[in-house]
C-alpha cells in the first residue's frame, strides 16, 4: 500500500491541472452566457433543419 | 414562443413571418407572399446573401418585420461614441446594443449573420436572454449607423445600451465568483475523499503512517481553500466588525478560522480530530448559495437600464428655411419644429404646427383607438403618429417630457422595493447572535472538565450550525421554481415576487392589451352575410382603424373593385361595388342616407364597441360592432383568481363607458371597473392601495402591458407584464408572461404558493438539522464524523426537496409531470 505515497501526490497534480483549466475557462468568459450557445449550436449552415425539442 | 406551425393562419401565410397576408398584397402565381414591405425586404436580403437557411428553422419569429427606417445618424456622433463605444484594438470598435423583437433561435442566427451582410463588421454576438447584441466593427470600413440600419432592416430596432460600463464590471465579478466556486468545489471534493479514507480507517483499522498522509493531504488542500475562495468570508466579517453589525459572515469566519487552526495543530501533533472536510464543504456550499442569490437580484437592476434604451433618440428638425436635419432627441429645444413621419414616435412633447393625423397614445394612456389630431393639438413624446406626416412645434423635450417623467417615476418606484431584503438581514443578525452565544456557552460548560474537549465541542457546534442548508434553502428553491416557470411561459425576475404572490391580495388589471387583445377587430355582425364582400371592397383602400378591423376579420375574402369611393371624415365611406351603391359608417351617418336599421340600434348602444351600419341601395341591411375583443381566457382566469381569494379590479386608461362595459362582461363589480385613468393616476392609485395593504401584508398586484402601466407596475408590490406588452413595461415588471392570454396568472399564483411551501419545508429541515447539531455538540456526543455527516446531509435534503417539490407545471401538461414518492407532495396535490 506504500504506493499511496506516490499515487496521492500524482492525483493532486491531476486535480491541479483540472483546476487551472477551469480557472482559465472561467476567466476567458466561457460561462458568461449560458443560454445563447445552446441555441447557436443548432445553426450549422448546411445541416438539416433544427428539430423542435418538444 | 410559438412554433410557426402551431397557430392556424387563415388565408395565405407570409413567406417570411407566417402571418396572414392582407388580400390586397397577395401577388399572383406560386411566388413568395409577404404581409408587409419589411418582410419582403428581409426576404430579399436573406436570399441575395445565400442565407435562405433561415427558413428551415422550425421555430421562427412570428411577427411582421417592423423596421423603423431611421437613419441612426446620431450613432456616429462623437458624443455618442464617448458614451457607448469602446476601443477593441486593431482599429476595431465595440459596443453593445439592445435589440427590440428578439425571440428565439432564429433571431440569434440572423443577428449573428450580420457580418456576412455588411463587410467591415467583424463580429456580432447575441445574448438571447437579455436581448443584447455585442458588435465589433472596423471603423475605417463601416460606420455604426450603417450597422444599426442593417439590424433595423432585419426588424431588430437597435438601441444604445447605457449599462456597458457596469456590465463589464459585473462580468468580472461573475467570473471571479465562478472561479472561487470551482476551486472551492474541487478542493472540497478531494478533501472529502481523504476524509472518506480516514473515517473508514477509523472503523477498520489503518496504519498510522497512511492516516498521517491523508491528514497532511487534507491540510495541504484546505489551506488554499481558505486563503483563496474562503477569503470573502473574512473580508465580509471584518467589514461587519468595523461597522459593528452582526453579519452572517462573522460566525462563518470564526468557525473557519477556529477549525482550521485547531485542525492544523492536531495534524502537526498527530492527535485529535481534524475539521478540514467540514471547512471545505462549508466554503463551497456557502459560495454556491451566495451566487444563486446574487444572480436572482441582478435581473431587477437590469430593468432600469433597458427603460432608457427605449426612448426615441433622434428627431428630424425643420429649420426656418425649410431644410431638414437629424438631431439627437435630447438636443431639441422648445420652439424648434420637427417633422414626424407616419409610423414614427414623437420625439418630444409639443403642438402640431402643420398637418393632420391620427395619434396612437396607447403607450401613455392605454386608449385602444387612435385619436385624430390637428393643428394646435398637443402630442406627447413616445406616442405613435399613425396616419400622416405632421410638423410639431416642440414644447418640452428630453428630461422634462411627460414620458421621461413617467420613466423617472418607474425608476423611483423600482428602487423603493427593498424592505424584504432588509428583513432577511435582520433575521440573520439574530441567527448569528444565537449561534455565537451557544458556542461560548458550550465552551464554558466543558472548560472545567477539559480544555481540549471544550475547544473541540465549541468548534463542532460552529461547524454544524453553519447556515449552509439555510443559505441554500431559499435561493435553491427559488432558482428551481423560476427555471420551471420559464419553461411554462412565465418569466420571474426575483424571488420576492414568488413570496408575495403566494398569498391572495388585490389584483389590479389593465384593460387594453391585457384583458382585451389590444387590436381593433370585428366583434359582432348582424344581418345579411352576403354584403360582407361589398363592405370589404369599400374599406380595402382605407387606413382607418375600422377598415383594419374588417380586413383582419376577413383576410381570405376576394376583393371586388369599388368605384366612386368617397371618404366622409368623421362619418363613413360610400361608393359603388358591382353596380350597387354601398354606404358603410356610423349609425348617424348611414341612417341619414338610408332607410331601416332600427332593429340593430338597441343592440349596439349598450356595448362598449364602435357601431357600424351597412346600407346597400338605400336600405340598411347589416350592422357590425368593431372594437377591442376581450381575450377568450379572461373570464375563466379571473373567476379562478377570485375563487382563490384575490380581489380583482379593472383600471383602464380607456373611456369610462368602455371600461364599465368590459368590466360588467368579465364579472367585475361596478365599483371595481374604472376607466379614464391617466398613467399618473394609475400610479397614484397603486401607491394608495399598497399603503393601505401594507399593514395587512397582502400584496397589491398590477397586471398591464403598456408604458402607461409601467409606473404603476413598478409601484405595485408585484408588477406583471403580459405577452405582447411594451418593452418598457416588461422591463419594470417583476414577472412577465411569454404566452398569450392571462390564464398563466392563475398558474403563477398557484406555483408561487407551492414554491413557498417548498421553501418553508426546506427551512424547517435545515433548522431541525441545526437544532440536532447544537444539542449533540453541547452534550458532547458529537464526533467530527457525525458533524461531517450532518452538514452535507442537511444540504442534500434541501437540494432534493427543491428539485422534487412540485412548483410550476408547463401549460401543455396540466397533470404533475414528475411524481416524487413524497408524502408532503401527495398532500399538496390532493389539496
Amino acid at each position: 500500500m506504500s504506493v499511496l505515497f506516490i499515487v496521492v501526490p500524482l492525483a493532486l497534480i491531476v486535480v491541479l491541472a483540472a483546476v487551472v483549466a477551469y480557472i482559465w475557462s472561467a476567466r476567458a468568459g466561457q460561462y458568461d452566457d449560458l443560454d445563447t450557445p445552446a441555441v447557436r449550436m443548432l445553426h450549422d449552415d448546411d445541416a438539416a433543419p433544427p428539430k423542435e425539442g418538444r | 414562443m410559438t412554433t410557426a406551425g402551431a397557430t392556424a393562419v387563415i388565408g395565405t401565410p407570409c413567406t417570411h413571418c407566417g402571418l396572414a397576408v392582407p388580400p390586397a398584397l397577395i401577388t399572383a402565381g406560386d411566388g413568395p407572399q409577404f404581409c408587409c414591405a419589411g418582410c419582403s425586404a428581409v426576404y430579399d436580403i436573406l436570399q441575395s446573401h445565400g442565407l435562405s437557411a433561415y427558413y428551415r428553422f422550425g421555430e421562427r419569429r412570428e411577427a411582421a418585420v417592423r423596421s423603423s427606417g431611421r437613419s441612426y445618424e446620431e450613432f456616429d456622433h462623437p458624443a455618442f461614441a464617448e458614451l457607448y463605444v469602446q476601443q477593441a484594438g486593431g482599429g476595431r470598435m465595440r459596443t453593445e446594443l439592445y435589440l427590440e423583437g428578439v425571440h428565439c433561435a432564429s433571431c440569434v442566427w440572423l443577428v449573428e449573420r450580420v457580418p456576412l451582410l455588411l463587410p467591415g463588421v467583424a463580429r456580432a454576438e447575441l445574448d438571447i436572454r437579455r436581448s443584447l447584441a455585442r458588435v465589433e466593427w472596423d471603423s475605417a470600413a463601416v460606420s455604426l449607423s450603417q450597422l444599426a440600419r442593417a439590424l433595423d432592416r432585419l426588424g431588430y430596432a437597435p438601441h444604445p445600451f447605457r449599462g456597458v460600463a457596469r456590465d463589464a464590471m459585473r462580468k468580472r465579478e461573475d467570473r471571479a465568483m465562478l472561479t472561487r466556486i470551482g476551486v472551492a468545489g474541487a478542493l472540497a471534493g478531494n478533501v472529502m475523499l481523504a476524509a472518506g479514507a480516514l473515517y473508514s480507517g477509523e472503523f477498520s483499522g489503518m496504519e498510522s503512517r497512511y492516516a498521517e498522509l491523508f491528514r497532511w493531504m487534507s491540510l495541504a488542500l484546505t489551506l488554499p481553500a481558505v486563503v483563496f475562495p474562503g477569503r470573502v468570508f473574512f473580508t465580509g466579517a471584518w467589514a461587519a466588525l468595523r461597522t459593528r453589525t452582526l453579519h452572517m459572515d462573522l460566525p462563518i469566519a470564526i468557525a473557519i478560522a477556529a477549525a482550521l487552526t485547531r485542525g492544523a495543530i492536531n495534524t502537526v501533533t498527530n492527535s485529535g480530530p481534524i475539521y478540514f472536510d467540514g471547512v471545505c464543504i462549508l466554503i463551497f456550499l456557502l459560495l454556491v448559495g451566495r451566487f444563486l442569490q446574487q444572480r436572482g437580484q441582478r435581473a431587477a437592476t437590469d430593468a432600469a437600464e433597458l427603460l432608457y434604451a427605449l426612448a426615441p433618440t433622434t428627431a428630424r428638425v425643420v429649420d426656418a428655411d425649410g431644410t431638414e436635419r437629424e438631431l439627437p432627441a435630447v438636443a431639441l429645444l422648445p420652439g424648434m419644429e420637427v417633422q414626424v413621419r407616419a409610423g414614427e414616435s414623437f420625439p418630444a412633447d409639443g403642438v402640431i404646427a402643420l398637418g393632420r393625423t391620427a395619434v396612437n397614445a396607447a403607450l401613455l394612456t392605454g386608449e385602444s383607438m387612435p385619436t385624430s389630431a390637428r393643428v394646435s393639438d398637443r402630442v406627447f413624446a413616445g406616442t405613435l403618429n399613425v396616419m400622416a406626416p405632421v410638423r410639431v412645434r416642440v414644447e418640452e423635450s428630453g428630461e422634462t417630457s411627460r414620458l421621461a417623467k413617467i420613466l423617472r417615476q418607474v425608476e423611483g418606484s423600482a428602487q423603493r422595493r427593498a424592505p424584504i431584503v432588509a428583513l432577511a438581514n435582520r433575521m440573520s443578525g439574530w441567527f448569528v447572535a444565537v449561534v455565537l452565544a451557544l458556542a461560548v456557552v458550550t465552551f464554558l460548560i466543558w472548560l472545567p472538565r477539559d480544555q481540549a474537549l471544550a475547544w473541540d465541542h465549541a468548534i463542532a457546534l460552529l461547524i454544524v450550525t453553519c447556515p449552509c442548508a439555510l443559505a441554500l434553502a431559499t435561493p435553491l428553491a427559488v432558482t428551481v421554481a423560476v427555471g420551471r416557470a420559464a419553461r411554462a411561459g412565465i418569466f420571474i425576475k426575483g424571488g420576492d415576487a414568488l413570496e408575495l404572490l403566494s398569498r391572495p391580495g388585490e389584483m389590479v388589471l389593465d384593460k387594453t392589451g391585457t384583458l382585451t387583445e389590444g387590436v381593433t377587430s370585428l366583434v359582432a355582425w348582424w344581418g345579411d352575410e352576403a354584403v360582407k364582400p361589398l363592405v370589404l371592397a369599400l374599406e380595402a383602400g382605407s387606413s382607418h382603424p375600422i377598415a383594419d378591423g374588417f380586413r383582419r376579420a376577413w383576410p381570405a375574402m376576394a376583393i371586388a373593385p369599388a368605384s366612386d369611393v368617397v371618404h366622409h371624415a368623421g362619418g363613413g365611406i360610400s361608393g359603388t361595388v358591382n353596380g350597387t351603391a354601398v354606404v358603410v359608417g356610423s349609425p348617424r351617418f348611414v341612417t341619414a342616407r338610408a332607410r331601416g336599421g332600427e332593429q340593430y340600434l338597441a343592440r349596439l348602444t349598450e356595448s362598449a364597441l364602435t357601431p357600424v351600419f351597412v346600407a346597400v341601395d338605400g336600405v340598411i341591411v347589416a350592422a357590425a360592432a368593431i372594437g377591442d375583443r376581450v381575450r377568450d381566457d379572461a373570464g375563466v382566469a379571473l373567476q379562478a383568481l377570485r375563487l382563490r381569494g384575490w380581489h380583482t379590479t379593472l383600471l383602464s386608461g380607456d373611456d369610462s363607458a368602455v371600461a364599465r362595459a368590459v368590466g360588467a362582461q368579465l364579472g367585475f363589480a361596478a365599483s371595481d371597473a374604472q376607466g379614464a385613468a391617466s398613467p399618473e393616476e394609475k400610479l397614484a392609485q397603486l401607491q394608495q392601495r399598497v399603503d393601505i395593504q401594507r399593514r395587512s401584508g397582502r400584496p397589491v398586484v398590477m397586471v398591464g402591458d403598456g408604458v402607461n402601466d409601467a409606473a404603476a407596475i413598478a409601484a405595485a408590490s408585484v408588477g406583471i407584464g403580459v405577452h405582447g406588452g411594451a418593452e418598457a413595461c416588461l422591463a419594470t415588471a417583476d414577472v412577465y408572461l411569454t404566452t398569450p392570454g392571462i390564464e398563466p396568472l392563475v398558474r403563477l399564483v398557484e406555483g408561487s404558493a407551492r414554491t413557498m411551501r417548498v421553501i418553508r419545508r426546506n427551512i424547517g429541515f435545515a433548522l431541525c438539522y441545526n437544532a440536532a447539531g447544537v444539542v449533540l455538540a453541547m452534550t458532547g456526543v458529537i464526533s467530527p464524523f457525525i458533524a461531517a455527516l450532518l452538514m452535507p446531509a442537511s444540504s442534500l435534503t434541501v437540494l432534493l426537496g427543491s428539485y422534487l417539490g412540485t412548483t410550476f407545471v408547463p401549460a401543455s401538461a396540466p397533470s404533475v409531470v414528475f411524481v416524487p414518492s413524497d408524502v408532503t407532495d401527495r398532500r399538496e396535490r390532493a389539496a
